[in-house]
Formats: structure tokens, C-alpha cells, sequence
């Protein structure tokens, strides 16, 4: 699903934030990207996503090089992935119904099949009776699962999440991080980049280990 | 699929114009910069034409003037003005006997000491022809007749100062012209830096929809039709600001025309000048939008 292969990158006027990763990560799998800050998580996920492109190196999402994928393939290619964020994005001056439905609508799905998923997503995420609210009148944790319902209501093949509890206390974030297993027991892959190691104790998943643009370890490999 | 096509710009539609209600003080400052830039064109236009319409008919109530000849008898002058007056294009022939064109030109002129050291009057009979028809060819072929008379010296029709009035009526459209396109450049400016603005203002929002899969042409969508409402109601204001504008001259142009013995009276803008008008605000509004969304929502990309 996912494979990088020796990839590097340099920001303008900066060090390199990665510095030869290669790694795979197999269609239906959960891992947990680590590491310190600064050790290049984010700068990976930006890749998958094609916000960010390697200055060297080949990063296969999908079956697809993305190096291969135009400015103007990117929206579909994003279409096809899931992508939750420590600070949400949501769109504050809509409803959570219509938050969760905007990448539906951005897929050109029915009135029908639109309100069908997103109360599917939303219930999936115990928010359902909400589905009106605005998103500033939920708690931090709450609007958190509304964006995990958005980056799951399109159905994706891959979910990236960049410290999806990075403002959440251990009981709210451990709920968070069981939503997600629970989207990987149908079979969804994803990809959680987290700095929280006392969370993942409680979670037998594969771990990758980055450090200075490096992967320092991965349990895959032991 | 293309029902759904047509359902999602029906949206963006009404949902850009909720926007709008949504901050109506801004929206209605920048619509009323719109509907005056409009309204200036149209309103010259519409001045122009009203200029137009009473030139013709100033045109088609040009008189001829016949001088006969000096040999003409007052006794036959009589008969040829009847004789004119009898053909269906003529309205009416006033005869003016050479010693009434004396005692006018005595009186109107102050050459009354010259004209007295003359040992004879100077001026011949006159008939003034007020032809009856509008269209030139009648017209023509009156002169030609007049002309063609023994009796007469000499035909003046007094059209000069029409044709005049004309040339600068065509200036005056061609400055119209200049005007409407120099404007039509002003709201083109006004909507695509509203339009600059509001997609600062939503740049986070934008940088959402591009992560969850929005393409260009989605995400400028709701920003065009912004534009389209935008010229289409500046529009609207520009083609209300033209009827309060003729409103308020109704009354003293009633009362100038009736000064002159005229029933004329100000014509606003026709229906399909209207269409024109508000067509061509909604097109301005999408382009103005479409050059801003063009030049600005390129450079906005998560980070």
C-alpha cells in the first residue's frame, strides 16, 4: 500500500528531514510511525499525501508512483486517502453533518448516498446525535472523532493521521487510537504517526521508529 | 451525473448568495460601488438616446423656405401656396408677401435706416413648406419638386444645424462607448479584488478542501457564482438607480417640453437594454471573479 524507497528530503534553507527511509507497509496493515519531534514524521506523511515531494527517491502510495501523479491528479489521488490532523480542520462555520459530508461532496456522491455515509461515519464515531452542531460546541476530543469520521466517510483504501491525540488526555486519546483499530479490523489501512509511547504500551501493533530522518527501528523487521 | 452536475452548481448558487446575507453591510457597499460604475454608462446612454429621439424629430419638422422670383406676382405666389399645400406630403405652406418680409426684417433686424435708403425691397415672396411625412425619401422627393417649380429663386431647407446636433450626438455615443468600456473595466477591478479578499478570508478553508480531495474548478465554484451575484445585483442597483434618476427629471422636462409646445418625454431603459445591462453586470461579475480565483486560489496549498 504503501512503499518508500530510499527517500530523502531537504526543505529550502534547512537540513535534510529525511534521509534515505525506505519502508512497506502491506495493504490492511496498522503501524505507528515514532519518534521525537523533528525526526521527520510529519515530513513522511506530507509525502503520502503528496502536500510535500521527495527531493530524491521513490514513494509508491497505492500502487502508484506519485512522482508520476500531475498538480491536477492530485485532488483524485487525495480522494482516495483519509487524512485526520492533530488540530482537526474543520470547517467552523459548518455543521458537523456538513464537515463529515464535504469529502462525499467533493466525490459528486447523491444527496442519498451522502447522507447515508456520513450518519454511517458518525455513528461509527458515537456522534451521530450531534450531526447539527457546529464543531466549536463539541470538546477537543469529540471534534477529533468528527475528523476521523470525515477522513473515513469516503470509504479511503489508506488513513495517515498526524498526532491525531496530540492534545488529548490518555483516556480520550486511548478511545481515539481503538476507533482507529476498529477501522483496521474492516480492513482499512492506516498509517499514525504519534510521539505518545505510553499509549502504544497498551497496543500490539507494528512500530517504526524514525530519528533524524532515519528509520531507527521497526518491529516489522525483528 | 448530469443532474447531479446541475444540482451542485444550483447549490453553489444559492449558497453563495447565503453568504452574501450573511455580512449584507460589505455586500452592499461593494454592490452599490458596482451599480454606480454601471449606472453612469447606462444612464449616459439612456440620456443619449432620449437626445436622439428628439434630434429626429426635430429633423422631421425641418421647414423648406421657397424664395420665389422677383417677377412673381403676389396673385400667383396665392396660388402656388395653395397649389403646394394641396399635396398629401405637405402639412401646411405659410405665404409671407415680400412687404411683410420687409416689415419683419425692419423690425427683427435694426437695418431699418438701411433698408429706408433702398429705393426698392429687396426680399421676394416667401413660402415656408412644412413637409408632412418623417421619411427622408418623401422629404427628398419634396425638394425636388420645389426646386423643380418656374417660380422659384431659391429652396433652403434648414437642416444644418440637425446635422450638427448629429455629429455631436455620435460623439457624444462613441464617448458613451469609451465610458462604458472604462467602467466595465472599474467593476471587472471592484469584483475580482471583493473576490481576492473573501478568498483570503477562507484560505484555511480552502486548504481543507484541497486536502480532502477538492479540485480547482470545485473549490473556485462557489467563488464565480459570489462574482456572478455580485455584478448581476450591482446590476440591478445600476438599472434602479437610472429609473429613480429619470423619476426625478419626469417632472422638469414635462414642463421645459411643454415651454417648447412639446409633448416629449423621457424614455427609460427598454426591456431589452435592461437584459443587456444585467447580462453584461453577471458577466462581469465571473470574469472579475474567475481572474481572481485564477491568480490567487493557485497559491493557497496546505503546508
Amino acid at each position: 500500500m504503501i512503499r518508500f524507497e530510499n527517500v530523502h528530503k531537504r526543505y529550502p534553507n534547512s537540513r535534510e528531514a529525511l534521509s534515505g527511509v525506505s519502508l512497506n507497509i502491506e495493504k490492511g496493515e496498522m503501524a505507528f510511525l515514532t519518534g521525537p519531534s523533528g525526526a521527520g514524521k510529519s515530513t513522511l506523511l506530507k509525502l503520502i499525501a503528496l502536500i510535500e515531494r521527495p527531493t530524491r527517491g521513490t514513494v509508491v502510495v497505492n500502487d502508484r508512483n506519485t512522482s508520476r501523479i500531475s498538480r491536477r491528479g492530485i485532488p483524485k489521488f487525495r480522494q482516495r486517502i483519509g487524512i485526520v490532523f492533530q488540530d482537526h480542520k474543520l470547517l467552523v462555520d459548518r455543521s458537523i453533518f456538513d464537515n463529515v459530508a464535504l469529502p462525499l461532496v467533493i466525490a459528486g456522491l447523491s444527496r442519498r448516498e451522502i447522507e447515508r455515509r456520513v450518519r454511517a461515519s458518525l455513528d461509527q464515531v458515537g456522534l451521530l446525535e450531534r450531526e447539527s452542531h457546529p464543531p466549536l460546541a463539541l470538546s477537543s476530543g469529540e471534534q477529533q472523532r468528527v475528523g476521523i469520521a470525515r477522513a473515513v466517510a469516503g470509504r479511503p483504501d489508506l488513513v495517515i493521521a498526524d498526532e491525531p491525540t496530540g492534545n488529548l488526555d490518555p483516556a480520550l486519546s486511548l478511545e481515539i487510537m481503538r476507533l482507529f483499530t476498529r477501522f483496521n479490523d474492516v480492513g482499512v489501512t492506516l498509517l499514525i504517526a504519534t510521539h505518545d509511547l505510553d499509549l502504544l504500551g497498551h497496543l500490539d501493533y507494528r512500530r517504526i521508529e524514525l530519528v533524524d530522518g532515519k528509520v531507527n527501528y521497526d518491529s516489522a523487521s525483528e | 451525473m448530469l443532474k447531479r452536475y446541475f444540482s451542485l452548481h444550483l447549490q453553489n448558487l444559492v449558497g453563495s448568495l447565503g453568504r452574501l446575507a450573511r455580512q449584507p453591510f460589505a455586500a452592499i457597499l461593494t454592490g452599490l460601488v458596482i451599480a454606480v460604475a454601471l449606472a453612469l454608462p447606462a444612464g449616459l446612454r439612456v440620456l443619449v438616446n432620449n437626445v436622439d429621439v428628439l434630434s429626429e424629430s426635430w429633423e422631421s419638422v425641418a421647414d423648406f423656405t421657397v424664395y420665389l422670383e422677383f417677377s412673381v406676382s403676389e396673385q400667383r405666389a396665392l396660388e402656388l401656396s395653395n397649389e403646394i399645400e394641396a399635396r398629401n406630403d405637405v402639412t401646411q405652406v405659410q405665404f409671407i408677401t415680400r412687404d411683410d418680409a420687409l416689415e419683419e426684417f425692419r423690425s427683427a433686424s435694426g437695418f431699418g435706416e438701411a433698408l429706408d435708403a433702398l429705393d426698392e425691397n429687396p426680399l421676394p415672396h416667401t413660402l415656408v413648406v412644412r413637409p408632412v411625412s418623417e421619411e427622408l425619401i418623401n422629404v427628398e422627393a419634396l425638394a425636388d419638386y420645389l426646386h423643380g417649380l418656374p417660380e422659384t429663386q431659391r429652396v433652403q431647407l434648414d437642416t444644418e444645424w440637425v446635422a450638427r446636433l448629429r455629429g455631436i450626438l455620435d460623439l457624444g455615443e462613441r464617448f458613451v462607448d469609451i465610458v462604458t468600456i472604462l467602467l466595465g473595466l472599474g467593476v471587472l477591478v471592484v469584483i475580482g479584488n471583493t473576490i481576492r479578499l473573501e478568498i483570503n478570508n477562507r484560505r484555511e478553508e480552502i486548504v481543507v478542501m484541497k486536502l480532502v480531495g477538492g479540485s480547482d474548478g470545485f473549490i473556485r465554484r462557489p467563488f464565480l457564482y459570489l462574482g456572478l451575484w455580485y455584478g448581476f445585483l450591482g446590476a440591478l442597483g445600476a438599472a434602479m438607480l437610472i429609473a429613480l434618476t429619470l423619476l426625478l427629471l419626469r417632472e422638469p422636462v414635462a414642463t421645459l417640453a411643454s415651454l417648447y409646445g412639446s409633448r416629449f418625454s423621457l424614455a427609460g431603459l427598454s426591456f431589452s437594454e435592461f437584459g443587456i445591462l444585467v447580462g453584461l453586470g453577471a458577466i462581469l461579475g465571473w470574469a472579475g471573479a474567475g481572474l481572481a480565483a485564477a491568480r490567487h486560489l493557485r497559491s493557497i496549498e496546505p503546508s
